[in-house]
C-alpha cells in the first residue's frame, strides 16, 4: 500500500477544467467502455488531469467525479490506491529509480546515490526550485536492462552512477537525452549482438 | 538450440519495422479470416492440442481456459481481457512483444476473441509502459484502418474491437480479478473466487484473462499447426518461451528458446554466462521473484520448464531468470523482495497486509544478523500462515521467496546472526 499525502489547501487551485485538447482525449477514453460503464475511464482521466496540470488537485478529482457520475470518494479511492498519481505539486520533472532486486543486483545503489547527490534531495522530495522530484519505485519491468532510471515517461536503461549524473546534467540544461540503453546494445538483445534471429525477421 | 525458423517473435529486439507493413512481412495477418472461420470449437481444440500453457506464471492450459467460456450467455456480452500489467520482478518479455511485435498481440486478440465468443478485448497495460502503450495503440489504429478490426474484422464475418487501458502503478493489478476491478474504475483489490471470470468477470459478464505472450503466440500456433508447437519442448511442457535473463550474467538479455532448455545452457549460450564463470554462481531465481530460489547444485542440470522446476520445489513462473553470483548478499536480496511484497499488498486481507510488514521488518534485522536463530523458524512459520490464507495469490507469491531462502540458505542466515552477536560481545 502506498503512502498518500494531499497538498494543503493553500496549494490547491479552486477550480479545474480540461482544456479543449484534453477534453477531446478524455472523451475518447470514455468512449472505450460500454454505455453506463464510464467509471472505467477514471484512471485515464486522472492521468490526463495530471498531464494537464502537473499533479492531481482536489478540484480535478471533483471535476472527474462529476464528469463520470461517481461519488468523489470513489475517485479518491482510486487516486490513493495507485502510485502514479501525484497529489502534491512536487517537481516538474519526475525522476524514478527502481531499486527492486534485479536492479539492485546490477547497481541501483549507485544510481540512487548519484540522484541524491546531484539533486540534493532524498526520495519523496522535490528540489527547492520545483524543477525535479525524486521517487523510489518498485520493479519497472525492464530487468534485462537494469538498472533503470525512469524520467517522466521514458526509461533510461543500463545506467550507472556517472551515466545517471550525465543524464541529470542534460535535463538541468533543458535537454532531453535519448532514452533506452545507455550502453552499446539494441534494446533487450545482449551486448555484442543477438545470439539468435540472424536468418529471419524480414529484410527492412 | 531452437532453430530461428521455429522462433515466433522474429522482431523481438526491434531490429525490423514493428508497424503493420513490417508485421505482414513476418507473416502476421496472413489470411486471419481462414483461422477464424475454423470456428470456436476447432480453434479451442487446436490450442488444446498444442499443449500451450499460460505464459503469465501459473501455467494453466490456454485452450482449456478458453473452453470454459459459456456459449449461452443470456444476452450478456463476453470479453477477452489481456493482462499486460507486467511487473513480476525479473520479467520484461511482454514489453518487447508490445513495442516490437504489437501486431502479434492484436491479431491474437481477434483470434482468441472469436474462440471465446467475445465482442471486445481490453488490454490492461501497466502505466509505466507509456511508450509501449503508444506502440500498441498505433498498431490497433493501423488494424482498424486496414479493416482488420471492427465490423467484419479481417473479412471474417466477425465483429471485434480492441482497446488499451493503462494502469497507474500497482503490481497487484496483475492478479486477474484485481485487474478486472481496476478496469471497472476501482482500486485493484482481488475478488473472491468463485465466481470465476468465465462466469462473471468484467462488468459481471463472461471474461477470459490471458497473459500477453499466451495471446501473441496463438496466431502462429494456429498457422503452423498444433503439432509443430507440441513437437517442441516435451510432453506437458511444449513450445517455445520467452526467457528474461537478468542479474549477474555477462550479457543480460531476453531470448526466445525451446521449453525445457537446460538453465546452464540458456545462461551460457545467450547471456554470456555467469559473471566470473559458472563456478562463481551462488543461486538463481528461475521464474520471476515469486518462484523459490535454487542454489547452484540444482542449477547445474535443471531444465527450464513447468514440471522440472516444480519437481525441485520452485516453478517456471514467467521464465524470468534472476542470476546471483557469489558476491551477492543473498539475505539482502530477499529483504528487498520482502519490501516489494509488503509495498504491493493491496491491504485487503490481514495475513498479507500485516504479515508482509512483519516479514520485512524481520528480514531487515536478518540482513545485519540482529536476530535470534529461532526467529528463522518463526519467519518460516509466519510465511506458512500467510500462504493460502488470502483471497489472491499475493500471499503465496510473497511467502515462497522467503521459504526458498530459508530452505537453501539457512546456514548463511545463522552465520550472519552468529557474527553479529560475536561482534556485539567483543
Amino acid at each position: 500500500m502506498s503512502h498518500f499525502r494531499i497538498a494543503d489547501d493553500a496549494h490547491q487551485p479552486k477550480t479545474f477544467a480540461f482544456t479543449p485538447e484534453f477534453q477531446e482525449k478524455a472523451n475518447k477514453e470514455i468512449a472505450k467502455y460500454p454505455a453506463g460503464r464510464q467509471q472505467s475511464a477514471v484512471m485515464a482521466l486522472l492521468d490526463l488531469a495530471q498531464r494537464q496540470h502537473g499533479w492531481v488537485t482536489r478540484a480535478a478529482v471533483a471535476h472527474i467525479a462529476d464528469l463520470l457520475g461517481m461519488a468523489e470518494i470513489r475517485v479518491w479511492e482510486v487516486v490513493s490506491f495507485y502510485t502514479m498519481y501525484r497529489t502534491t505539486p512536487g517537481g516538474r520533472i519526475n525522476v524514478h529509480v527502481c531499486t527492486t532486486t534485479p536492479c539492485w543486483l546490477r547497481g541501483s545503489d549507485a544510481v540512487t546515490a548519484a540522484c541524491k547527490s546531484k539533486l540534493g534531495i532524498g526520495f519523496g522530495e522535490a528540489t527547492e526550485d520545483g524543477q525535479f522530484a525524486l521517487h523510489e519505485v518498485e520493479c519497472l519491468g525492464a530487468c534485462v536492462n537494469a538498472p533503470i532510471l525512469q524520467i517522466d515517461d521514458d526509461y533510461y536503461e543500463d545506467v550507472d552512477g556517472p551515466k545517471t549524473e550525465a543524464i541529470l546534467d542534460a535535463f538541468m540544461r533543458g535537454e532531453t537525452p535519448t532514452p533506452g540503453p545507455q550502453v552499446d546494445r539494441q534494446t533487450s538483445a545482449p551486448v555484442g549482438g543477438a545470439t539468435t534471429l540472424h536468418s529471419v525477421g524480414g529484410d527492412d | 538450440m531452437l532453430r530461428d525458423e521455429d522462433r515466433i517473435f522474429t522482431n523481438l529486439y526491434g531490429r525490423h519495422d514493428w508497424r503493420l507493413a513490417g508485421a505482414r512481412k513476418r507473416g502476421d495477418w496472413d489470411n486471419t479470416a481462414a483461422i477464424i472461420k475454423l470456428g470456436r470449437d476447432e480453434i479451442v481444440n487446436r490450442m488444446k492440442a498444442s499443449g500451450l500453457r499460460g505464459r503469465g506464471g501459473a501455467g494453466f492450459p490456454t485452450g482449456l481456459k478458453w473452453s470454459f467460456m459459456p456459449k449461452d450467455t443470456g444476452g450478456r456480452p463476453s470479453y477477452l481481457v489481456v493482462n499486460a500489467d507486467e511487473g513480476e520482478p525479473g520479467t520484461c518479455k511482454d514489453r518487447d512483444i508490445m513495442r516490437h511485435d504489437p501486431h502479434k498481440l492484436v491479431e491474437g486478440c481477434l483470434i482468441a476473441g472469436s474462440a471465446i465468443g467475445a465482442t471486445a478485448a481490453y488490454i490492461y497495460i501497466r502505466g509505466e509502459f507509456y511508450n509501449e502503450a503508444r506502440h500498441l495503440q498505433i498498431a490497433i489504429d493501423e488494424a482498424y484502418d486496414a479493416g482488420l478490426l471492427g465490423k467484419n474484422a479481417a473479412n471474417s464475418g466477425f465483429d471485434f474491437d480492441v482497446y488499451v487501458h493503462r494502469g497507474a502503478g500497482a503490481y497487484l493489478c496483475g492478479e486477474e480479478t484485481a485487474l478486472i476491478e481496476s478496469l471497472e474504475g476501482k482500486k485493484g483489490q482481488p475478488r473472491l473466487k468463485p465466481p470465476f471470470p468465465a462466469g462473471a468477470g468484467l462488468y459481471g459478464c463472461p471474461s477470459t484473462v490471458n497473459n500477453v505472450e499466451s495471446i501473441a503466440v496463438a496466431p502462429t500456433i494456429l498457422r503452423r499447426g498444433a503439432e509443430w508447437f507440441a513437437g517442441l519442448g516435451r510432453e506437458n511442457n511444449t513450445g517455445t518461451k520467452l526467457f528474461c535473463i537478468s542479474g549477474h550474467v555477462e550479457r543480460p538479455c531476453n531470448v526466445e528458446e525451446e521449453m525445457g532448455i537446460p538453465l546452464r545452457e540458456l545462461i551460457e549460450k545467450h547471456a554470456g554466462g555467469v559473471r566470473g564463470g559458472w563456478d562463481n554462481l551462488l543461486a538463481v531465481i528461475p521464474g520471476g521473484s515469486s518462484t523459490p530460489v535454487l542454489p547452484k547444485n540444482i542449477c547445474d542440470d535443471i531444465l527450464m520448464d513447468f514440471d522440472s522446476l516444480r519437481g525441485v520445489g520452485s516453478g517456471l513462473g514467467t521464465a524470468a531468470v534472476i542470476v546471483m553470483d557469489k558476491s551477492t548478499d543473498i539475505i539482502k536480496a530477499f529483504a528487498r523482495l520482502a519490501h516489494f511484497y509488503r509495498h504491493e499488498s493491496c491491504g485487503q486481507c490481514t495475513p498479507c497486509r500485516e504479515g508482509f510488514g512483519w516479514v520485512e521488518r524481520v528480514m531487515d534485522r536478518m540482513v545485519i544478523g540482529n536476530a535470534r536463530v529461532e526467529e528463522i523458524d518463526m519467519l518460516f512459520e509466519v510465511t506458512k500462515e500467510i500462504e493460502g490464507h488470502t483471497i489472491c495469490a499475493h500471499g503465496d507469491g510473497g511467502s515462497w521467496p522467503i521459504q526458498g531462502l530459508i530452505r537453501h540458505f539457512r546456514p548463511v542466515m545463522e552465520a550472519r546472526i552468529a557474527a553479529y552477536h560475536a561482534k556485539a560481545a567483543a
